[in-house]
């Protein structure tokens, strides 16, 4: 055989590493994201994520919209926990706005960002479950994920992009049928979580399987710009949340549970315990939401005419009100000049939003912080010199979500 | 004793003098700038020194100010000090022309994608970087799309065939039949592409 037949690029017989393309559609990479692994027999050498595919350009798109149209873009970051980057969102305008919420919408706020914390978590923790081979507790759970959509269905009608609420509050009330299902949830949720942790924390298969695999330092995970569960796991108790309070949360009591050690185990145990202190802040702030009573009870937005669309009823009968809603819709409301950071504790850490305004009907700049791309970067240290299978299980236990890895 | 952003302040002119300059406090954050030879030097003090304790990079995004002459870029940090949990902000500014900063990723491992992330959209040169190359957008592109001399698509024309949503097409919404052979042409005008493959306008 001639040597013009057969080219192979240099040194690729001699070498004694395997490559290995995982992704970007590999059912175990639960999105759209590659990994270039050099294998030694099944030992990672080295990896290479490739990142990007559905990169849909938001921080170029937000630049031409009015403050209310970015919501929609916000869904798509985090999509199993669309609802916290919408408050997000509002937050940030708010701050830029210095629009104060009333308490009733920052309760109401908590409930919705704390059962979303759920969907994402439970999301989590039961795809590390099918990823180790347990696929009971994922279809168990799902049934009380679907609960929670279903409330969001009640609060704004739509279920996973959910554009919920609004710059100063929600559109409309909540309903009855969404507080008895957020009660329904309250009663019956405790019971499955607890099966849900019957079910992988003592078992011995998961534990082998998730015990000192994808372990990071807290000094290091530190440095790698982790926030969230991740962090917390690696034993850092920084929460959004506790350290920089928006939509009253110094109002309630919880804990921010910690692991020690950082790895795939710690990071389940710490999303599943967060799971539990989400429960117990939704059940105050269930409990304060059904104090108001009278006018206070049906409050739902802050006073906020330049932003909030007017009552349909006024829009029709009152001069003031149709300008302001052909201002909101036409996007020709001025934004004060100004930059402001703001950032909430998303489902994977802290969701920051940099918003520079020079005083236009659009941001000047918008960034979004993405905790995901952020620690996702880590990734080559915590599988190097792991098992393939274990590769698989830290990138889950990470809770990769390609929409915020991409933004 | 908590540290407030005075400190910060009379921390920073001590040691660099008139060097960090424009201190400002949007919404109570510190936000500052020094000349971009200078980043890695603040960033090295903010970092290392006994009070002020920045050691977490909270952010690192590119800004463009076509306006600004000779500063048209800025790239912004954010850094947190978890301690005593202050944040601040820190901007370096650089000519477009020659967009070379020093790179933060000897100092925080986080940098490094958020720096090529920058690189990415604004085409900013980390000097020293392990690896900058293009992350979200593919590598073939030959140009900075967050740049502002790259406008997003002009939301009103019809010259595209785009029936599903409701532009153009076999359905003609957005368009009447009249307009059907001027619609080509625009197209026939949309097609023409410069030399870097951005469309004739």
């Amino acid at each position: 055989m001639s040597e013009q037949h057969i080219k192979l690029p240099e040194g690729s017989i001699e070498k004694t590493t395997t490559t290995l393309n995982l992704g970007p559609t590999h059912p175990a990479t639960h999105g759209v994201m590659q990994n270039v692994l050099e294998l030694d027999g099944e030992r990672i050498v080295s990896t290479e994520q490739t990142i990007g595919y559905i990169h849909r350009a938001f921080e170029k798109i937000a630049e031409r919209r009015p403050l209310y149209q970015i919501t929609t873009l916000t869904d798509r970051l985090n999509y199993c926990s669309s609802p916290i980057n919408n408050m997000g969102w509002h937050l940030t305008c708010e701050k830029l706005l210095g629009v104060k919420t009333p308490k009733r919408v920052d309760y109401l706020r908590v409930i919705i960002m704390e059962l979303s914390r759920i969907s994402d978590h439970l999301i989590c923790n039961s795809i590390v479950g099918v990823d180790a081979g347990a696929y009971t507790g994922f279809l168990y759970v799902m049934q009380y994920r679907e609960l929670i959509y279903e409330i969001y269905e009640e609060v704004c009608g739509a279920r996973l992009t959910t554009n919920m609420g609004r710059i100063g509050g929600f559109e409309r009330n909540f309903n009855n049928i969404a507080f008895e299902k957020i009660e329904k949830f309250l009663k019956e949720y405790p019971k499955v979580l607890k099966e849900f942790e019957n079910l992988f924390q003592r078992n011995r298969i998961f534990m082998d399987r998730t015990k000192g695999t994808g372990a990071i330092s807290a000094e290091r995970a530190l440095n790698y710009g982790f926030t969230g569960p991740n962090l917390r796991a690696a034993g850092i108790d920084y929460d959004v949340r506790v350290h920089s309070p928006y939509s009253s949360y110094e109002d309630f009591q919880f804990n921010i549970p910690v692991g020690t050690t950082g790895d795939n185990y710690d990071r389940w145990l710490v999303r599943e315990q967060e799971m539990w202190q989400s429960l117990s802040i939704i059940e105050q702030a269930y409990q304060k939401v059904q104090e108001f009573k009278g006018t206070d009870a049906d409050v739902f937005h802050a006073d906020v005419p330049e932003y909030y669309l007017p009552e349909k009823a006024d829009v029709y009968t009152k001069m003031e009100a149709l300008i302001y809603h052909f201002k909101i819709v036409m996007g020709e409301t001025e934004i004060p000049a100004g930059e402001v950071y703001n950032a909430v504790e998303g489902g994977n850490g802290e969701l920051g939003f940099y918003l520079i305004s020079d005083g236009g009907r659009t941001p000047y700049r918008l960034h979004f912080r993405r905790p995901c791309f952020i620690y996702y970067q880590a990734f080559e240290e915590l599988t190097k010199g792991a098992m393939l299978s274990d590769a698989i299980m830290t990138m889950s236990s990470l809770n990769l979500i390609a929409g915020e890895l991409d933004g | 004793m908590s540290l407030t952003n005075e400190i910060i302040k009379a921390r920073l002119t001590e040691k660099f003098g008139e060097e960090v300059s424009s201190f400002e406090e949007p919404y109570g954050m510190l936000t500052f700038e020094a000349p971009k030879d200078l980043n890695l030097k603040v960033l090295n003090f903010l970092y290392d020194d006994q009070e002020l304790k920045f050691r977490f990079m909270t952010d690192l995004c590119g800004v463009h100010y076509p306006n600004n002459k000779g500063r048209e870029l800025a790239v912004v940090y954010h850094l947190h000090n978890m301690v005593d949990n202050v944040r601040i902000r820190f901007k370096v500014f650089t000519d477009i022309n020659q967009p070379d900063v020093y790179t933060a990723t000897g100092l925080f491992s986080a940098a490094n994608w958020m720096e090529r992330e920058t690189y990415d959209f604004y085409g900013v040169n980390f000097v020293g970087h392990p690896k900058l190359k293009r992350i979200l957008n593919v590598d073939e592109m030959d140009y900075f799309p967050m740049r502002k001399e790259f406008p997003l698509e002009d939301q009103t024309r019809i010259d595209k065939d785009d029936e599903m949503f409701g532009r153009g097409g076999a359905a003609g919404y957005g368009t009447d039949t009249k307009e059907e052979d001027n619609r080509n042409s625009v197209t026939a005008e949309a097609d023409k592409h410069d030399e870097t493959g951005r469309p004739i306008v």
